[in-house]
């Protein structure tokens, strides 16, 4: 990748062909990599058939591209303008599956819209990290130094993250705060703010256990020690880690995974799909498509390094951060190293609401990627 | 715009942090690839294949058993069965219950079930039900689940056609216990369903009817369901028992002995082979595939006629006057007695202070040794068996083959007794006395045997001169199992002669057994009576005329023997009967005994041959 088609031209005001032709088609190229590897690992699930896994989920993935093409080549100001409003869109959209919503595995709550679940969780993942990059955009930077000025996002944080504990899907609403967190820290909020908040989080450890369904609780330690249930939840565990392990280097073959093609792993299609590209593909169809990921999100970060605006910075490194953290629990739950949440890794496993988060905040970032160049005063967001 | 540049340089710093640390949790996913695919991989892989693989064991097929003709008495068949694991049940009463719905299951059936569940660890199944139809079986299988623990099978299982006519010689077999595991480690025993002998020739030959289990490697996928073979070991048939029954004779005897509480052998007098062994009541041997409940295993167990015990070898009676000709050989062998001397019957005999009684109240007047033996006088073996002595009767019993258990391979084999003086020290610790003698000299008294002992003993007084021995298998795995050769028993010619006329004298007239005659032309059949007394008549009940058999209650009514061989010229098969109880012997058991005989040498494909010689021949002794 070239300096010239990382950045582009610097330019105000294009015409949405020009935007289209400046779009960073590298990145476009990675997310169809990625969903290609879906694509292909839902077609070695499914018993080498495409349908009806692999064509509906690759149907989809061309569906979000077009929107996701659409979300960049809007101009940024527009995003700042209806970052609040998204924002309580969001909420009352929890407010309303809270009362009127279908509860479906691990709490989660979603509406039914005939075509597909919209999960309002999910898009509050990308609402909270929109708002709080309105927010601090607005603030000057002694303001950032006050303590009473972290006092909204703070509510813009916890406030949703609240509603989501309660569905109850705790996995998600720590996804939110994470993420809202990571926005903090890059807005520059005073560092021993998150030393003593990480110390907080510990000492809180006992009192967050007490919140916690049975289901959760079992869920934690079965993954302190696995082997303690190898029939029940800790079986899933168990599998994937041998499934990763008896991949080896170049793994067993398209197909040939032993521990996915006969049923030994458990949720294949969704949580555990790394897994199974992983035992098909070992270690390098592992790693190499952790670089794709890490390559675009990435490119998240740069662009918010030569961005002009806070908003556009906060909002292309806070949405990084947030994805990153969708990649990473998924990965690390399925080696292991975190208990088994229910998190999807986004366009590789089956399902809607995980990849149109992924494209939603990447459109995003594709958007900041083409208006780095514009600067957008502290008081005045739009013209 | 001083302000923008700080927050700019603030924000730069931030970001490179979060995303050094991005990069740092990233290298510690990768690490995490690392160490299991790699460091870990190979104990990985073999956790993989430990999943991808089951090893089956093969259960073999049990060897079949033949009689001598080649007809099966035991043989297998396809089966339905379901078993229940109770570890997979949540609820055992529950997928009972349910089960129920589909199949039916008694009381004694479901007491069996929670016992076996009891007595064994909840991983090891426990079989619900066996023999099920396709129909049942299907319904069972579609509605799995709904019956958590429960799993169907097809195998097979053992089967006997004629399920009571053999069973005392066949046994049953039955499922594998616990304890039977921890003393024997043959992998067959941890098949669902596994069965092993537990009676009869099915327990005594289980390691020859066992074979050896086959195992196959196959892909199996997370529900169990078998995707491919990938090696296979066929296990080894067990072996096949040829027997030297003739199921069509034994057939006719056990349904001829019918409802009567006895047992019946039939012995081929030139080869020792037992060509019919029956005991009856008798039990279906099928009866016993699933192990039984306790309340019909104890209706088996408790009946007064014992369905359970093979007479035939098992049980042990007095001989009675079937004993006579043994006392009148011992008698002759010893000299005592001239066999052309006669002793005067008066229907009693005075001895000390004793009086001993003929069955016939009135005397039989003066007799000789053959028609001692035909019209079997109890006062002449009194006088001879007190001339001769217990030692040399004992001495002569066991030549005949009185008072041992044969090697038959079959289990379960009573000795009887032959008496002596020693036995009495070492058991009673008194001395013999002679009035014992003289009981003895008429079969009763300590003098035990079993139907098979007085088959032999038959055999041998039909054959002369070798000590005939019973044979019960015939061949094993096709292999003719070799005669031995029948040692020589050394009796006198001329005293045998004798004692054969008596026996042939009783189916003539004045002969005990005179209405039991073979009604076969040409063929005549040598016979001797017996009525064991089961209980000591008194002198008051012999004063009244409470001696014979009407009025008293079952248990106490004689038993009815009889011993014969046929034909009496060229002597092809000797058989003995008994009827528990029966009353007499030559009213019960000598009729039973000439339609067996009739039967037998209908049933021999030598036979007419022998009957047309012998109108060429007179070789009757004198």
């Amino acid at each position: 990748m070239g300096t010239s088609l990382m950045f582009g031209a610097r330019a105000v005001r294009r015409s949405p062909l020009q935007r289209l032709r400046n779009l960073n088609w590298w990145m476009v190229l990675g997310l169809i990599a990625i969903a290609g590897v879906g694509t292909a690992m839902l077609y070695s699930v499914g018993g080498g058939k495409f349908d009806p896994w692999a064509s509906r989920h690759l149907s989809r993935f061309l569906m979000a591209l077009v929107g996701l093409i659409v979300i960049a080549i809007v101009d940024i100001r527009w995003w700042m303008r209806l970052a609040y409003p998204a924002y309580f869109i969001g909420l009352i959209l929890l407010v309303y599956v809270e009362f009127a919503g279908t509860t479906g595995m691990g709490g989660q709550r979603w509406i039914d819209l005939g075509f597909m679940r919209l999960q309002p969780s999910e898009l509050m993942k990308v609402a909270v990290v929109l708002a709080l990059a309105r927010y601090f955009h607005g603030l000057t930077i002694s303001a950032h130094n006050r303590l009473s000025s972290l006092a909204v996002p703070i509510l813009l944080i916890l406030l949703p993250a609240a509603m989501v504990v309660r569905q109850p899907d705790l996995g998600t609403a720590l996804l939110i705060v994470a993420g809202g967190i990571g926005v903090l820290f890059l807005a520059g909020a005073r560092m021993w703010l998150f030393i003593v908040g990480f110390i907080g989080a510990i000492a809180s450890i006992p009192i967050g256990w007490q919140l916690m369904q049975d289901y959760q609780k079992a869920r934690v330690m079965i993954f302190l020690n696995p082997e303690s249930d190898p029939l029940g939840a800790g079986y899933q565990i168990m599998q994937s880690k041998i499934a990763l392990g008896s991949g080896g280097v170049w793994g067993k073959g398209f197909m040939e995974g032993t521990q996915s093609q006969l049923n030994f792993l458990p949720e294949m299609k969704t949580d555990f799909i790394f897994t199974v590209l992983a035992e098909e593909f070992g270690i390098m169809g592992g790693v190499g498509l952790i670089i794709i990921y890490m390559a675009l999100l990435s490119y998240g970060v740069l662009v918010s390094l030569t961005c002009r605006s806070q908003f556009g910075r906060l909002l292309a490194a806070g949405l990084s951060f947030t994805l990153f953290l969708y990649v990473f629990v998924n990965v690390a739950m399925v080696m292991g190293l975190l208990p088994v949440v229910g998190v999807p890794l986004p366009l590789v496993s089956y399902g809607g609401s995980a990849m149109i988060t992924f494209m939603l905040a990447y459109g995003l970032i594709l958007s900041v990627g083409l208006n780095r160049g514009i600067s957008i005063p502290r008081k005045d967001a739009f013209g | 715009m001083e302000n923008e540049g700080d927050k700019f340089r603030l924000y730069t710093r931030r970001a490179l942090m979060l995303g050094g640390a991005q990069g740092l949790l990233t290298s510690v996913l990768v690490g995490r690839m690392y160490y299991l695919g790699v460091t870990q991989s190979s104990q990985y892989s073999m956790l993989a294949e430990d999943n991808r693989v089951s090893m089956r064991i093969l259960p073999p097929t049990r060897g079949e058993i033949f009689d001598r003709n080649g007809l099966p008495l035991a043989t297998n068949r396809k089966d339905f069965r379901v078993f229940l694991i109770p570890e997979q049940a949540k609820d055992i009463d529950a997928t009972l219950q349910h089960f129920q719905l589909l199949h039916p299951l008694s009381q004694g059936e479901l007491s069996r079930i929670r016992r076996q569940i009891r007595r064994q660890r909840s991983f090891l199944p426990v079989t619900v039900a066996e023999n099920l139809s396709w129909q049942a079986f299907s319904r069972i299988n579609v509605d799995s689940p709904h019956l958590p623990g429960i799993q169907p099978d097809a195998g097979e299982t053992r089967f006997y056609p004629d399920g009571a006519i053999a069973a005392h010689v066949v046994g049953y077999v039955g499922p594998v216990q616990v304890e039977d595991r921890a003393e024997d480690k043959d992998p067959s025993l941890g098949i669902p369903g596994f069965k092993i002998g537990r009676g009869g020739l099915e327990r005594a030959l289980d390691d020859q009817l066992r074979g050896a289990a086959g195992n196959a490697s196959e892909e199996v996928n997370a529900y169990g369901r078998v995707i491919r073979q990938l090696t296979r070991t066929d296990g080894e048939k067990g072996q096949g028992v040829g027997l030297t029954l003739d199921m069509d004779l034994q057939r006719y005897v056990f349904n001829r002995l019918g409802d009567e509480s006895a047992a019946a052998v039939v012995m081929d007098v030139e080869t020792g082979d037992l060509v019919a062994m029956a005991s009856t009541p008798s039990y279906d041997s099928n009866d016993f595939n699933l192990g039984f409940s306790r309340e019909n295993w104890d209706a088996l167990n408790f009946d007064p006629r014992k369905p359970l015990l093979n007479k035939a070898i098992a049980g042990q009676y007095p001989p009675a006057s079937t004993f006579k000709m043994i006392v009148a050989l011992a008698a002759l062998d010893a000299g005592v007695i001239d066999p052309r001397e006669t002793i005067h019957c008066t229907g009693s005999h005075e001895f000390g202070d004793r009086t001993f009684y003929c069955w016939k109240g009135d005397g039989h007047g003066r007799l000789d040794l053959v028609d001692a033996i035909a019209r079997s006088c109890d006062v002449y073996f009194y006088d001879i068996a007190n001339r001769v002595g217990i030692e040399k009767i004992g001495d002569m019993a066991r030549r005949l083959g009185l008072g041992e258990a044969y090697d038959i391979g079959i289990g379960g084999q009573q000795p009887g007794l032959v008496p002596t003086r020693e036995w009495k020290q070492r058991t009673q610790g008194t001395s013999w006395k002679a009035g014992e003698t003289l009981n003895v000299g008429i079969g009763q008294g300590a003098v035990l045997s079993t139907p098979l002992q007085l088959a032999v003993m038959t055999a041998r007084l039909a054959d002369g001169a070798r000590a005939v021995m019973p044979r019960l298998i015939q061949s094993i795995n096709g292999r003719e199992v070799p005669r031995e050769d029948f040692a020589p028993m050394a009796l006198n010619d001329e005293h045998l002669a004798y004692v054969r006329r008596g026996m042939e004298m009783v189916t003539m007239p004045r002969g005990t057994a005179v209405m039991s005659r073979l009604r076969t032309r040409g063929v005549e059949m040598a016979g001797k009576t017996g009525t064991a007394q089961v209980r000591r008549i008194t002198q008051a009940q012999r004063d009244e005329g409470l001696d014979s058999l009407d009025g008293r209650p079952w248990q106490e009514r004689d038993h009815a023997l009889f011993v014969a061989f046929a034909p009496t010229d060229k002597p092809r098969y000797a058989l003995s009967v008994l009827v528990e109880h029966g009353g007499g012997g030559s009213s019960v058991a000598a009729p039973i005994a000439r339609d067996i005989m009739e039967e037998t040498l209908r049933l021999d494909p030598t036979g007419p041959a022998t009957v047309a010689e012998k109108d060429d021949e007179d070789g009757r002794p004198g």
